[in-house]
This record gives structure tokens, C-alpha cells and sequence, in this order.
């Protein structure tokens, strides 16, 4: 943190828009790069890592009873009978300008982006994974929404009530969020809530577009789950920031202006607070994004941790390759956007 | 304690501490206790301080960092937080500012004289302005906060005005500049003119130059006396250094251990110091006209600890003559007694033996 | 002490799920329970049809935590998917829904009878029934039954099914499938024949008793050369029963409808009850649990069994209890004993172990009685040919020392030995096995090593002779199913000493014994299935005579059913029940 604050002083010139693009014009080729480095790890391990166990990679995506025929088909499917470098070179290739696909019957274009096929059902990986992204979007979007004012109030309020009742409360039921795992909480509240009380349906996706009462009822319940779980993060984090925040000698002075509380807390102590958290805010959305295993599968949703848990599940390489790059692409995208944010809210940090 | 003892030491509160009604002082501190509850005990950081500054005059309050000099000014202030609370500071006596009780008056109303009637420069102007609000918004923010019928244009010129007061080149745009972009000089100088921003009658600063290089120093000071001049405020001004009083004080306060040891004018606080702490903060301090710099001496042993402060007269591990005064040092608290016109001192060695010290050993090495 | 308290918070997760699940079991239920409760009775569908019905209407809920592995019938190998393709996927022949061995008799589908057999059982003539259509209207021709048989061979495009038919009837010809043939009609299979569009022909080069189960298999089901579209089939493949599919969402929800083409005259199975079936797969299998018993689900499809909170449920409550059914899957598991690896080379230590073994251990490190009976042979109870030969006593569950003794003194080693147990690292079961049994040969002074080996690798490590020797591997736990339910397609790979491979090898015994493989040979030459599985039962009595497996338990999975649910059969050839014959008693 401390590396890209520039404290020199009068010397700083305040950023210029030029300046701007061209770092985020930078930055989004160091995506592009890390996303390079991203898939040729990918890549390499589930090629590489067999190989160097001496078996051979196509043996890992054979079904039962793999005959000969059917495992060399496979193998030029997945493009394992070529040099290893020419299959990341053709991986790459697809996701420029599309590849093309032999059904036996015909050709079966899979436009570009182009992450392969997947093996379980023959359709474009990315169709898949672009069907699944609004489920896990609309999945981390309210979640995330709740547990920032969820975790970032009760964490305030426990930071100025500290060692209140309130406090030791909202602290320990914090260390219980944090602690319990997602497939208690899920199940509990589905059978509380869905089955004892009838008040929600039995969780599944309904598409905003369609319906958008029934996309947040039945979101309501991964959404507080998920929200628990991280709220708690956040209620400490708020909480140990915010107490380091009163400490400082700024918060003196602006009550020494004769600042109410309400605009020494709720602006001074609240925007320094909301910094360190903001960056851990898009970190965990970005990762969330990528997908959120437990609370997909507990609650039956078909987003992109669920393709992920599949895709492993049936040795479904092409999937596993697409998730991870999808995965990494908001996970690099929220860095960006994180450090952005924070250069708009920290003056002193500098595009550079 | 002897009769003749108790006697002087009434004469004493007579003059500084006794009236329960409003004094006629600007400001007027009276038996003021402030004591912090911590696992190890207690820690008395000010036990029953008493002092007056007049209008326009300036006070220096003197003395090592744990002698209760920065918590008697946030007192005055009423920045202490969770005041009366279980674990909070227990704080009581009487602070009367132009005939208005803070101790026990409602927070909200020291609120509101807070950055208007009284303000306050702090001694690190790096840390104690916020690093994300432009200098500008810092300066407006107080002004408007008690003048809200103030634009917010008016405000921004206002805070140019302020800036060019206390000598900020280019006003007009160092007024949209944060914090980070001015050196530590000009940071106090925007510091000084937050603590303006309402012409405050009142001016607590806290180590104003602590922090600064000494050339900045002399010049921090100066604008303090000229503004002081300028808008006839009263000034205290908090150091551990004697030095950056003594051109600027009118009075002289020297705290030891949350009390008082010696206060006086400040003229008198140079030439005649009663008190041997106050001889040796002369002695450690430098000075360009001092011819032998060598024998600069500090102040010998530590602070004293403020929870369980040394028995008797609290500067006596530290004393060099503690031997002079028949073991009473060790055994009586010393009360402020009166050593001269308005200037009194707390020490248990005879006048005439302090005095006869003073001239024949402190003295030739100052 | 964090991974303590989860597993605290998992136990409690149970009971939470255990105390909330019942009480929706009462509020939501769907199933008029007080019609079924009568006729309904724990493995009641293992014996009997369990609420025998006509009445049509309603859909069927079935539910799933894992998807099919394809809709195409040529390319799938899911026990559940081939259930399923009892819905939308006919064959020449078919299992009829009937309980008990009855269900293992194949009989007529798309046939019109069973085949005319002649030329010494290498000729299958089949005609096929009139008036057949695909769901598309086109009519359905022998054709399109051979074209479909063809598909198998295009093992590169359509990888993932069973491969039976393309091994038999290739007979040199290295048929490249379809979409390689150069017939421009796609007809270049040369032993398969359609004299006319209402006859197939099938030429063997030898005799085998199970070619018609691989008939019955859906990989030959037909298929309309002009809508194949080769690898994109499994998408939306064409029906010939009655339903087909509506839609079809991976991983998330198959919705079949009844397919307008299909005509009851035609077909003697099926009696196409529900007007739709929606399966819906979730991705939480104690969720499924819940709504089964909730009444909200009518069938998990999956078939392997509720998880164990719903289990600890279903068992102590009569209620639950009487809509399950828990019988055997066809899968055997068993602790083979090698012949190459002393001193398992004598018969006598082999018997010792069979002796020394406490079946009731053995069936505990199993998961208990609701995951398998104790077995006493090699051949589960779905397989023809079975019977309940126990020369052991295994049976009674207890070691019998004293015999295992006298067996050790006469191999030579009265004071006991010393060998090695490989079990595969990734089936905690296995390893409990492992575990079990060295604790009870242990009693007379058998010790065993128990080696924990890559579970991934099992077709190297154990099925690689000369690793297993290298290991000293005297002891290995293993399990077996079969794809069709006769005895050669079951035991023949364990025993027939031609069948021992230098890589892949699943006669784990390594037993080459002449008899045994003789009558290996004569079963595959007969014609009738009985006679087959006569032969078979003499091979399974003469295997375990030589004591070389220790079989363990017959796997049974304790599944449940909705009461609204009608027909309800168990099919022992697919070892669940089936799909095809069930329907709802309130038509919703």
C-alpha cells in the first residue's frame, strides 16, 4: 500500500486526464497479459502434469470403455494430437477468430470468443459460460450490495459503541458469520424460510428481465447467506479500520473545527474507513464473479461456480480452461477498477 | 506543615483559585483534575491546575512530554472523548472561557465555540489534517459549519484570504491543493489558517514547530505573534521547549507531573526562575546567545510515572538539592507560594537559598 | 480446532435438516398417501408392481443431482440415462417392466417377435413391427435400425458409449461409422442386412448368448440418417417412444412430452401414462432428499441411494420406510486373491481366508446392511444364473477360526503368514474393507500389509499383473457391475484365464483353468440365454470351490418413492426402478 503513495509534497501535480487514459490504456494490457500468463498455466497443467506423470492427457477425458477410435477422436478434438505450443497457439486462435468443429455430419462453427467445446454437451464454451454470468452477476450483486451495509454499518456502530453490549454482540455473531459454513446457513434457511414458514419458493433462477419480483425472492435467501458470510469479514473489518480511523490526529481536528459528530464520523472517519475496504470490496466481488461454488450448488444455481464444479466433475477440460479464464478476467477487471476508485477516493495515490 | 506554610498557601489559592463565580479573566482554569483509569491504575495526567490569561495576552505552558500540558489544552477544548465514562477520563475543577463554564456545560455548546471562539493548531500538521480533503475544503469546512449563511464561494475566498495571510504563495490554487502537496512549513501555515477561519478569540497551539526545521520555526512563530497581534486573540502555546516562549509569552507556565511548579511572567521566568525544574529547562535550553554551548545540560533522569508519582515534592529523584530542604521534599507536596509579583513557585527550599543558588550556580552558565 | 467445529456444524446440519425436513414432509406433500399407504410396503416394488394403475395424466417430477452423460442413446453409459431412453429411445428388443427375474427375460420392441436364429446361432433375423414412426412422422424403417447400429462404430465422433455391438459385428470389416463411409447410401456395415425395410439381419462370425442384450442396449437404438447431425444429436435427438424431448437444458432440466407419433398399438411396454415428465437436476443432493419426502419430487432418478441424513430418517420411521425400496444394483464387491502370489498359489490359504474372514465386518465397512447384503458368490442376485450357493457360510456373518485353521495347517502355514492388501486411496470404503479384514485375519495369524494405491490408476497398478507381483499384492479390494444382466457379461472377465491382460487385467485371480474356461466357450455358443446361465452357475460354483474371490456384499441402494407414484417396478436388469412404467394416482 504504502509503495504507491507518493508523500512528497509540494512537488505533486494533480493527475491529467491524458494520464489517465494512458494508464488504464496500460493497465488493460497488462490484463490482456495476465490473462495470457493465466491460461498458459491453465494450460500447461492439465497438459504438462500428466505428461510428466507419464500418462497420456487425452486418458483423462475418456469415458468407460474407451475404445481406441474414441480415444484418438477425442484426442484430435481436444487438438492433444498436436505439439503443445500449436494447441495454445490454435486456443488462442479461437478466441480471436472463432474455430471450426466437425460434428461427423458437418461443421459446427463456434464464433469468437471461441474457448472450445465442451465435452459434456458440444456447445461453445463461452455460450455457456456468457448464459450462466447473469445468474452468478445477479447472485454477488445483492449479496455484496447487503453486506456492505450490512458488515460496514454494524462495524461502524460497533467501532464508536467499542466494548458496548452492541458491540460484543454484533462481533461474535461476526466471528459465527464468518466461522459457519455456507451449506449450514444455506440448507437452514432453505428449510426455515421455504419449507417451515412457506414464505420464499424453493430457490431456482428467474431471469431479472422477465421477472424481477420473482428474481429477487428467489435470490433473497443466497443472497443473505452469502451476505452473512461476508458481512462478517466486513463488520470486523470496519470495525479494527474505523477504530484505527478515530485514532488519528485528522478526527481531533475536525472536531476541533467544531464538527458535529454525525459529519465527523459519517464523512472524515467514514471515507478513510471506506478505503482499505473498498479494495477488499472489489477483490471479493471479482472472486465471487468467478463463481460461488458452495452457495450455487446449495441453493440450485446454475451460475458459473456450478459450470466450474461440473466442468471438474466430467473432466471437462475445455470448460475448466474457460471458467478459470473467466474467472481471472473480473478477477484482474475488479483489481483495475479497485485501484481506479481508489485513486479517485486517496488523492495521494497517483496513476503512475 | 507549619503554620506559617498553611498561611502562604492561601494567600496563593486567593489569587488564582478560589471564587466559585465568574472571573473576570478571559480565560480562567481552576483546580483542574484530569484523570485517565487504565488497567495499571490511574494515571493523573493534570491534578488540580490553575492559571488566568488575560485578553490578547499570550500564555506559555511549559514542561516535558507526560507533564499534562497537551491534556490540559484539550481539556479547554473539551476534546476528550467519553468524558465521565467507565473507562473514560475523569475530568473536574472549573474552565471559564469569557465568563462561560465548559467543564460541566452541555457538549453541544462547547461544540459550537469550538472553531469559532476557540481553536486549536496541532503539532504534526501532516497527520492532523485529512489526507483525502483538499486544503481548501478543510479551512471552509470549519467556517461554514458556524456560519452557514455563508456561500460557498464566500467560504472559498475567505480560505483564499486565509492562505494569503499566513503567506502561502499562490493562494488561489494552493486553496485547491491537499494536504500531500505542500511541505511541512506551509502545511502549518494552511494549519494556522483552519485555526483562523473563524477569528477565534481564543488560539491553543500545541507544539506548533515541533515537527518543522528550525529555520521554519522562527517563522511559524513570527506569523503567530503577528496574527495574535492582528486579531488581539489570546494565544497558549504548548511547548517542552523554553525557547520558542520566550520571545512570544507574556506569562509563563511550567507544569511538572499534572501540577504546576512555577508560573510567572515571563521576563521574570528568565531572570529569576524559583524553581530548580525551571533551572533546568533554562539549562537545557539553546541558545544563540549562550557563550559555551558545551555546557548545555539537560534535565537529568526520566519523567516521573503519573500513576504512582514520587512522594513528597514530585521532582525530587530528579532535584539536585533535594539535600537542602531537611527531607521534606521527599515526604511534603510544595504548594505554589508567591515568589514575587504574580510570580509563584512550588519548592520547599528557603527563597533566600533558591535565590543564592540561582546566582551563584545557575546563572553564570546560562 | 476449526476443523473440529465444522464437523460439529455439519452434525448439527443434519439434525437441523432431519427435525425441519419432517415437518414439511406433513405440510406440502403432494402424494394422496392414504390411497398408496395400503398396497405400498418396503421392497414392495422389488417383488410386485406397487400401485398398479392405467390412469393416465399428470407429470412426473423426477429430479437428479448430476446430469445425463449425453441424450444420445449411442452415446451414453450412465446407468440412469439408459433408464431414461426407456422413454424416448426404442430397441429391438427391450426388458419388459416386470419385477423379479421376469424383468431379465428380454422381450419384443421395435421386433415384432424375438429374432428367427439359424445358421448355428449365427444368424439374427428380426422384423420389425408396422406402422413404427420417429416423432419427426418419418416412417421408421430397418434402415434406420442399422443406421443407427452404424453409429456406434464412430467411435471419434460419438465417443462415450458401449461398444459391444461394434466389437462383434465388425468382423474384420474395420467399419469406420457413417460419417467415413463410402457407401452413398451410409449402408456399408456388411454384417448387418435390410433385405426390406421391415427386416434386419444380423450375421455373427460366431455364436454368442448375449448378442440380443446388446440389442436391448440403447446404443442401437435407431436413428434417421437424413437428423443425424453427428456430434450435435445429443442435443435434441429424435424420439420412437412415447415422449419426446421438449427441452433440454444441460445441467439444469430435461422436459419431455408425450411425442405424437408414437402409437400404443405398436408398442407392449410401455403403457405412456403421465403426460409430461420434467427432470430437473439440482446440484444439492440433501435438498433433493428433502423434497422427495416433502412429496415435492417423485423419483430421484439418480438412483444410488438418499444421503444419510435422509437415510437415518426413512429408517426409523415405518411410514417412510414403506415407500423404499433397497435391493441390489448388480454390483458386486469382493477381495480378490491372487494365484501368482504366494502363498495364495495353494488353495488351502485362500480358503483359510474365506474362512477367517466376518462378512458381518466386511459388510459394515460397507455402510451396513441398507448398502448390501452379504454376498456368498460371485454373481449378484439381478444376474441369471445367481442362486445361493455358499460353500463358505458366509452367510451367517461370523469368522469361523477354527476352519481357517485347519485350512492354514494344510497349506502348510498352520501358524499364519504374512501378506500385502492394495485398496484404492479415493474409496474410503474400500480402505474400511482393507481394514476390516486385517482385523479379523489377525485371529489366526494372517497379516496384512494394507497398501493404499491411486484409485485413478487401478488399470495400472492392479490390473497390471507384473505390478502386482512386483507389490506382492496377495490381497486386492475390487468391485464389479455389469452393462446387461447375463452372467457372461459379468463373471467371464473375472475368470476367463484368456482374459488376463498386461494392462487393464480385471481376472485379478489370474486364474487360467481350463474347465472354467471351456465352459466359458459353451456358454457363449448357446443360443438360449437359460442355458447360458446354467453353464454359468456351474462356472460361478467351481470359482468360488477355489476360493478365488472373497466376495463381500451385493451393493443396494435404499431409494424412495413418491406414494402418488403408479406402476411402480423395480427393473433388475437396469438395478432401479423403472422409468418407463410409472404414473401418477392423482393425475396432476
Amino acid at each position: 500500500m504504502g509503495g504507491r503513495r507518493s508523500l512528497q509534497g509540494e512537488a505533486a501535480a494533480p493527475g491529467q486526464p491524458s494520464a489517465v487514459l494512458l494508464y488504464i490504456v496500460r493497465r488493460l494490457v497488462n490484463v490482456v497479459v495476465m490473462l495470457l500468463v493465466v491460461s498458459m498455466i491453465t494450460f500447461g497443467i492439465f497438459f504438462m502434469v500428466p505428461k510428466l506423470t507419464g500418462t497420456d492427457p487425452v486418458y483423462l477425458y475418456v469415458g468407460k470403455n474407451a475404445t481406441p477410435a474414441a480415444v484418438e477422436g477425442l484426442r484430435v478434438k481436444l487438438g492433444l494430437d498436436k505439439p503443445l505450443y500449436e494447441q495454445y497457439g490454435l486456443y488462442l486462435k479461437g478466441i480471436v477468430v472463432g474455430r471450426d468443429y466437425s460434428t461427423g455430419t458437418g461443421v459446427e462453427h463456434c464464433p469468437a470468443p471461441c474457448l472450445g467445446l465442451s465435452v459434456q454437451n458440444e456447445d461453445p464454451v463461452w455460450g455457456d459460460l456468457t448464459s450462466d454470468l447473469p445468474i452468478t452477476a445477479s447472485l454477488a450483486a445483492g449479496a455484496s450490495v447487503l453486506w456492505l451495509i450490512l458488515g460496514v454499518g454494524t462495524g461502524a456502530l460497533s467501532a464508536l459503541r467499542k466494548r458496548s453490549i452492541g458491540d460484543r454482540v454484533t462481533m461474535v455473531t461476526a466471528l459465527a458469520g464468518v466461522s459457519l459454513p455456507i451449506y449450514f446457513t444455506g440448507l437452514l434457511s432453505i428449510y426455515l424460510f421455504c419449507y417451515t414458514l412457506n414464505w420464499l419458493p424453493d430457490p431456482s433462477y428467474v431471469p431479472l428481465t422477465q421477472d424481477p419480483v420473482g428474481w429477487a425472492q428467489n435470490l433473497i435467501l443466497p443472497w443473505i447467506t452469502l451476505a452473512f458470510l461476508y458481512a462478517a469479514t466486513y463488520a470486523r473489518l470496519t470495525r479494527a479500520t474505523m477504530l484505527d480511523v478515530l485514532g488519528e490526529d485528522y478526527i481531533r481536528t475536525a472536531r476541533a473545527k467544531g464538527l458535529p459528530e454525525r459529519i465527523v464520523i459519517g464523512k472524515h472517519a467514514m471515507r478513510s474507513t471506506m478505503t482499505p475496504i473498498l479494495t477488499v470490496f472489489g477483490m471479493d466481488l471479482g472472486g465471487l464473479i468467478g463463481g460461488a461454488v458452495l452457495t450455487e450448488t446449495v441453493f440450485n444455481l446454475h451460475g458459473l461456480g456450478n459450470a466450474a464444479l461440473q466442468g471438474i466433475q466430467k473432466n471437462d477440460l475445455p470448460m475448466i480452461m474457460g471458467v478459470t479464464l473467466f474467472a481471472a478476467f473480473f478477477i484482474v477487471m475488479a483489481n483495475l477498477i479497485v485501484d481506479l476508485l481508489y485513486a479517485a477516493v486517496d488523492p495521494r495515490v497517483r496513476l503512475a | 506543615m507549619t503554620k506559617s506554610d498553611s498561611a502562604k498557601t492561601e494567600a496563593v489559592i486567593d489569587v488564582s483559585a478560589s471564587s466559585s463565580g465568574a472571573p473576570t479573566s478571559f480565560l480562567s482554569v481552576r483546580n483542574l483534575r484530569c484523570h485517565f483509569p487504565t488497567d495499571d491504575g490511574i494515571v493523573k495526567s493534570v491534578d488540580g491546575l490553575s492559571f488566568d490569561l488575560e485578553r490578547g495576552k499570550t500564555l506559555g505552558i511549559v514542561g516535558e512530554s507526560g507533564s499534562g500540558k497537551s491534556v490540559t489544552s484539550l481539556s479547554i477544548m473539551g476534546l476528550h472523548r467519553n468524558v465521565g465514562k467507565k473507562r473514560g477520563p475523569q475530568i473536574s475543577g472549573e474552565i471559564w472561557l469569557d465568563g462561560q463554564e465548559l467543564i460541566n456545560a452541555n457538549p453541544d455548546e462547547v461544540r459550537k465555540l469550538r472553531g469559532q471562539k476557540m481553536a486549536m493548531i496541532f503539532q504534526d500538521p501532516l497527520t492532523a489534517m485529512h489526507p483525502y480533503y483538499t486544503v481548501g475544503q478543510q479551512i471552509t469546512e470549519g467556517h461554514r459549519q458556524h456560519n452557514p449563511q455563508v456561500s460557498k464561494k464566500a467560504a472559498r475566498e475567505h480560505a483564499i484570504q486565509l492562505l494569503d495571510r499566513v503567506g502561502i504563495p499562490q493562494p488561489d490554487k494552493r486553496v485547491d491543493q491537499h494536504p500531500h502537496e505542500f511541505s511541512g512549513g506551509m502545511r502549518q501555515r494552511a494549519m494556522i489558517a483552519m485555526a483562523l477561519a473563524n477569528d477565534p478569540s481564543l488560539l491553543i497551539a500545541d507544539e506548533p514547530t515541533t515537527a518543522l526545521d528550525v529555520t521554519v520555526q522562527a517563522q511559524i512563530l513570527d506569523l503567530i505573534r503577528d496574527l495574535q497581534k492582528e486579531f488581539g486573540s489570546s494565544v497558549i502555546i504548548i511547548t517542552h521547549d523554553l525557547g520558542v516562549v520566550a520571545e512570544l509569552a507574556d506569562d509563563i507556565l511550567v507544569m511538572y507531573g499534572g501540577k504546576c511548579v512555577e508560573k510567572g511572567p515571563a521576563d521574570k521566568i528568565f531572570t529569576e526562575p524559583e524553581h530548580p525544574y525551571t533551572w533546568g529547562l533554562l539549562g537545557s535550553m539553546p541558545r544563540i546567545d549562550r557563550e559555551l554551548q558545551d555546557r548545555l545540560i539537560p534535565v537529568k533522569g526520566n519523567p516521573p510515572s503519573l500513576i504512582n508519582l514520587p512522594s513528597g515534592c514530585a521532582f525530587h529523584p530528579r532535584c539536585p538539592y533535594v539535600d537542602r530542604t531537611e527531607g521534606r521534599s521527599t515526604t511534603e507536596t510544595p504548594l505554589l507560594t508567591n515568589v514575587g509579583e504574580n510570580h509563584l513557585a512550588a519548592c520547599h527550599m528557603p527563597l533566600e537559598v533558591r535565590q543564592q543558588i540561582f546566582t551563584q550556580e545557575i546563572a553564570p552558565r546560562l | 480446532m476449526i476443523i473440529r467445529n465444522r464437523a460439529l456444524a455439519a452434525v448439527a446440519v443434519v439434525g437441523a435438516v432431519a427435525l425441519t425436513a419432517s415437518a414439511c414432509g406433513g405440510s406440502k406433500g403432494t402424494g394422496s398417501s392414504s390411497d398408496a399407504a395400503g398396497k405400498s410396503s418396503f421392497n414392495a416394488a422389488v417383488t410386485s408392481i406397487v400401485n398398479p394403475s392405467t390412469k393416465k395424466g399428470g407429470t412426473l417430477q423426477f429430479w437428479a443431482n448430476q446430469d445425463v452423460d449425453s441424450l444420445d442413446p449411442t452415446r451414453s453409459y450412465y446407468a440412469f440415462a439408459w433408464d431414461l431412453q426407456r422413454l424416448y429411445a426404442r430397441t429391438l428388443l427391450t426388458y419388459p417392466s416386470q419385477p423379479g427375474t421376469a424383468g431379465l427375460q428380454l422381450t419384443p420392441d421395435l421386433a415384432s417377435a424375438m429374432p428367427t436364429i439359424s445358421n448355428g446361432g449365427k444368424t439374427y433375423t428380426f422384423k420389425l413391427r408396422s406402422g413404427l414412426k420417429f416423432s419427426d412422422g418419418a416412417a421408421l424403417t430397418s434402415k434406420d435400425v442399422k443406421y443407427g447400429i452404424e453409429r456406434d462404430f464412430a467411435q471419434d465422433v460419438l465417443p462415450g458409449g458401449p461398444v459391444y455391438l461394434q466389437q462383434i459385428l465388425d468382423e474384420g470389416q474395420k467399419y469406420p461409422g457413417p460419417y467415413k463411409d463410402t457407401d452413398p447410401n451410409k449402408m456399408g456395415l456388411k454384417s448387418v442386412q435390410t433385405p426390406d425395410p421391415q427386416t434386419i439381419v444380423f450375421n455373427l462370425a460366431a455364436p454368442n448368448s448375449d448378442f440380443e442384450y446388446y440389442l436391448a442396449m440403447g446404443a442401437s437404438t435407431p436413428v434417421e440418417q437424413a437428423k443425424d447431425t453427428g456430434a450435435n444429436y445429443q442435443k435434441a435427438p429424435l424420439a420412437t417412444g412415447p415422449y419426446m424431448i421438449q427441452s433440454y437444458t444441460p445441467n439444469q432440466a430435461i422436459k419431455f412430452v408425450r411425442n405424437p407419433n408414437w402409437d400404443q398399438s405398436t408398442d407392449p411396454v410401455r403403457k405412456a401414462l403421465p403426460d409430461a415428465i420434467n427432470v430437473t437436476i439440482t446440484t444439492n443432493a440433501d435438498d433433493l432428499d428433502s423434497r422427495l419426502l416433502a412429496g415435492t419430487a417423485d423419483l430421484d432418478i439418480g438412483q444410488v441411494g438418499v444421503q444419510t441424513a435422509a437415510q437415518a430418517k426413512i429408517l426409523t420411521n415405518p411410514q417412510l420406510k414403506a415407500n423404499t425400496d433397497d435391493a441390489p444394483n448388480g454390483f458386486i464387491r469382493y477381495i480378490a486373491m491372487d494365484t501368482k502370489v504366494a502363498p495364495f498359489n495353494n488353495v488351502h490359504c485362500r480358503k483359510a481366508v474365506e474362512y477367517a474372514a466376518n462378512p458381518t465386518d466386511l459388510q459394515t465397512a460397507r455402510g451396513g446392511p441398507t448398502a448390501g447384503a452379504i454376498a456368498t458368490n460371485m454373481l449378484p442376485p439381478n444376474i441369471l444364473g445367481h442362486d445361493n450357493y455358499d460353500p463358505y457360510g458366509l452367510a451367517a456373518g461370523k469368522a469361523q477360526v477354527d476352519k481357517a485353521k485347519q485350512e492354514l495347517a494344510l497349506c502348510g502355514q498352520p501358524n499364519g503368514f504374512s501378506t500385502t492388501i492394495a485398496a484404492r486411496n479415493n474409496k474410503p470404503k474400500e480402505v474400511k474393507t482393507a481394514e476390516a479384514l486385517q482385523a479379523s485375519l489377525k485371529a489366526v495369524g494372517i497379516n496384512l500389509t494394507i497398501d493404499q494405491y491411486d484409485g485413478a490408476q487401478s488399470s495400472s497398478v492392479i490390473g497390471a499383473p507384473s505390478v502386482v507381483h512386483k507389490k506382492g499384492y496377495g490381497l486386492m479390494v475390487f468391485g464389479w457391475g455389469a452393462d446387461y444382466p447375463t452372467a457372461s457379461g459379468f463373471l467371464s472377465m473375472l475368470v476367463d484365464g484368456r482374459q488376463i491382460l498386461a494392462d487393464g487385467n480385471n481376472n485379478l485371480s489370474e486364474i487360467n483353468d481350463p474347465q472354467i474356461n471351456s465352459l466359458i466357450d459353451k456358454a457363449a455358443a448357446e443360443t438360449d440365454p437359460k442355458a447360458a446361465a446354467a453353464d454359468y452357475t456351474q462356472i460361478n460354483h467351481m470359482v468360488m470351490d477355489q476360493a478365488l474371490y472373497l466376495p463381500v456384499v451385493y451393493d443396494q441402494a435404499l431409494n424412495y418413492r413418491n406414494p402418488r407414484l403408479t406402476n411402480v417396478v423395480f427393473l433388475q436388469a437396469l438395478g432401479m426402478i423403472d422409468f418407463a412404467s410409472l404414473g401418477t394416482s392423482d393425475g396432476k
